[in-house]
């Protein structure tokens, strides 16, 4: 087994090792500081660290008033508390262009002790269907700490996506990201998995299995959701003819939904969509438990390879 | 306190009746508009646009400005007319309001119109935007105000509280929320669609300082502005009574007047009434 790492504390850290190099960049939060780590940035630049009460509405209103008087600030809450604010997040951040960084943290079904009321499941395909938006998902700790100066310093709206669980780590300090960006894991030729966050390393140990039985799979981390790296996505249903997309999100309008957009076009391929199946999760006594439930295991990953390469026309 | 002289008030008040006729215009020509709350900020945008505000036309984004937010973005036409008499645009480009490929959108747009410090359009922003826009400024050193003019419909909504809650934590003392209270909403009086009253108090609440005055007596609003200038440990409101539709004797209180332009008949009938003079 993999070493595993916070990948939210991750996040905390590079936030404040990221606040020293930057003076611009401010942190706003609401309620949630010591469960998503910005608590390390308030303890560092207390002038730079927003509070904001319980009022997403208003945390995502401060942060746009923020950013069009000059700073950088990252909104930080519970990746479902968003929702709250999404009239806010579309008019305020996305059509009014505010360079305001969106930090949806506990994502998926990662607070699985808190229940439905606090899973994610539908953030991505909301996101990403708003213009000027930007949605980012970390896959290990590492990761998530390249994002955060890649999210800075891009210039306006991004919402990323960190889970709450310990992940196993993927990569070594030469990892780079960048927006609309992917990265190949591992290579082959017999199918893909097109997979974010949590799911790239579950994908990862399915693609063992699958070598085991002979079939290559291919694995593609697809970090930048949108915009999406459209030329990986067709070279993969170009070369290997079979696409399974993995996600902790429903299986509609997410990472599914969007590489399906993108595999109509050119080649076209059969995709196999992993994910929750467009319903509300239950509480569990970990969020490994979880995921192998609702349809995220392993073996269901196997399944669905093995289901999109039967599908592959001869 | 600065003095105003009468000169001044008389100039501002001539100014306030010219926006009118711009707005009325306007909305006439493209058939579409909010005449009603439009009308009942004529005086308090004079005020900003005309005296108030440290602004500069040929740099609208010189980063030492005055903020304005029209948090009340359907009044979006006088801001508009505002604007272009300030030569932030040409006037002519009035009468491209709302068209396709202009850049006058139905609701203020920063991106795509100049002097727009912030879009708008969905109630309840101002506020908490206007926060924001003074935590900004402490950080840069920079010595700018914020103003934000709401409706007083719009001060049913939530999020305009929670903004008042942190712009009261953080002490803004650079944030002056000014209410256009006309009593009318888009369905009726303001009192029957959710009564707000005691509006006053609940600004007090929220530890703002609070000012009272008639929105449509130009020294009043003058006088108002520069004591929240004055006030250095908290935000202020402007609690402005006015009256929607103010000028034109058929549209004054009157929620139908909220979102619907003149006919031709009308709009003759409202010209003349404020080429008459304002009725007082």
């Amino acid at each position: 087994m993999m070493q595993k790492t916070s990948v939210r504390k991750a996040y905390g850290e590079a936030l404040a090792d990221y606040g020293a190099i930057n003076p611009k960049v401010v942190v706003v939060v609401a309620d949630v500081s010591s469960s998503v780590f910005t608590s390390i940035f308030a303890d560092r630049f207390p002038k730079r660290f927003f509070n904001v009460g319980i009022t997403e509405q208003s945390l995502i209103d401060v942060s746009a008033g923020l950013a069009l008087g000059g700073m950088v600030p990252f909104a930080n809450t519970f990746a479902t508390l968003f929702l709250r604010a999404l009239e806010q997040i579309r008019t305020c951040v996305a059509y009014a262009k505010t360079n305001v960084k969106i930090v949806g943290g506990y994502s998926g079904l990662s607070d699985f002790k808190d229940g439905p009321s606090h899973h994610t499941e539908a953030d991505v395909a909301i996101m990403r269907s708003l213009p000027n938006m930007t949605v980012l998902e970390a896959a290990d700790a590492i990761e998530v700490r390249k994002m955060v100066p890649l999210v800075a310093e891009h210039d306006g709206p991004v919402y990323l996506r960190i889970s709450r669980a310990d992940m196993p780590i993927l990569y070594d300090d030469s990892h780079e990201v960048e927006v609309g960006g992917s990265s190949t894991i591992r290579d082959g030729d017999d199918v893909t998995f097109i997979a974010s966050g949590m799911m790239v390393s579950r994908c990862l140990e399915a693609s063992k299995i699958l070598a085991e039985k002979s079939v290559n799979a291919r694995l593609i981390n697809m970090y930048s959701i949108k915009p999406l790296d459209v030329s990986a996505v067709e070279k993969a249903a170009k070369e290997t003819g079979a696409i399974v997309t993995a996600e902790e999100h429903s299986v509609i309008g997410g990472l599914g939904g969007a590489v399906a957009e993108a595999v109509v076009n050119k080649y076209v391929a059969p995709v196999e969509r992993v994910g929750i199946a467009d319903v509300f999760t239950e509480t569990a006594l970990s969020h490994e438990e979880l995921l192998d439930h609702y349809g995220m295991g392993v073996e269901d990953i196997v399944e669905a390879a093995q289901r999109a390469i039967k599908r592959k026309k001869k | 306190m600065a003095f105003h002289s009468e000169q001044l008030v008389k100039e501002l008040n001539g100014i306030s009746r010219d926006l009118r006729l711009d707005v009325l215009e306007m909305i006439h020509r493209r058939g579409q508009g909010h005449p009603g709350g439009s009308l009942s900020a004529a005086e308090i945008i004079t005020a900003f646009y005309f005296h108030h505000l440290r602004i500069d036309p040929s740099r609208p984004d010189w980063v030492e400005r005055d903020r304005f937010i029209l948090s009340k973005g359907h009044a979006c036409a006088l801001l508009y007319a505002a604007l272009a008499r300030r030569n932030f645009f040409p006037r002519d480009e009035l009468q491209t309001w709302g068209h396709l490929g202009g850049r006058l959108q139905g609701h203020p747009d920063r991106i795509k119109t100049s002097g727009i410090d912030m879009s708008s359009g969905m109630e309840g922003h101002g506020v908490p935007v206007g926060a924001g826009l003074c935590l900004a400024a402490r950080l840069n050193g920079l010595r700018y105000r914020v103003y934000v003019l709401v409706g007083d419909g719009e001060c049913q909504g939530g999020v305009l509280w929670e903004g008042a809650m942190i712009a009261s934590k953080y002490r803004i003392s650079e944030l002056t929320v000014i209410v256009d209270n006309n009593n009318v909403q888009l369905d009726g009086p303001v009192h029957e669609i959710l009564p707000l009253d005691p509006l006053v108090e609940k600004w007090r609440a929220f530890n703002f300082a609070t000012l009272e005055i008639n929105g449509h007596d130009t020294r009043q609003v003058l006088d108002a502005l520069d004591a929240a200038k004055e006030v250095h440990d908290k935000p202020t409101v402007i609690i402005a009574h006015t009256t929607k539709g103010k000028g034109v004797s058929f549209m004054e209180n009157q929620a139908k007047w909220h979102g619907l332009a003149p006919n031709d008949e009308e709009y003759a009938r409202a010209v003349s009434e404020l080429k008459g003079g304002l009725r007082e």
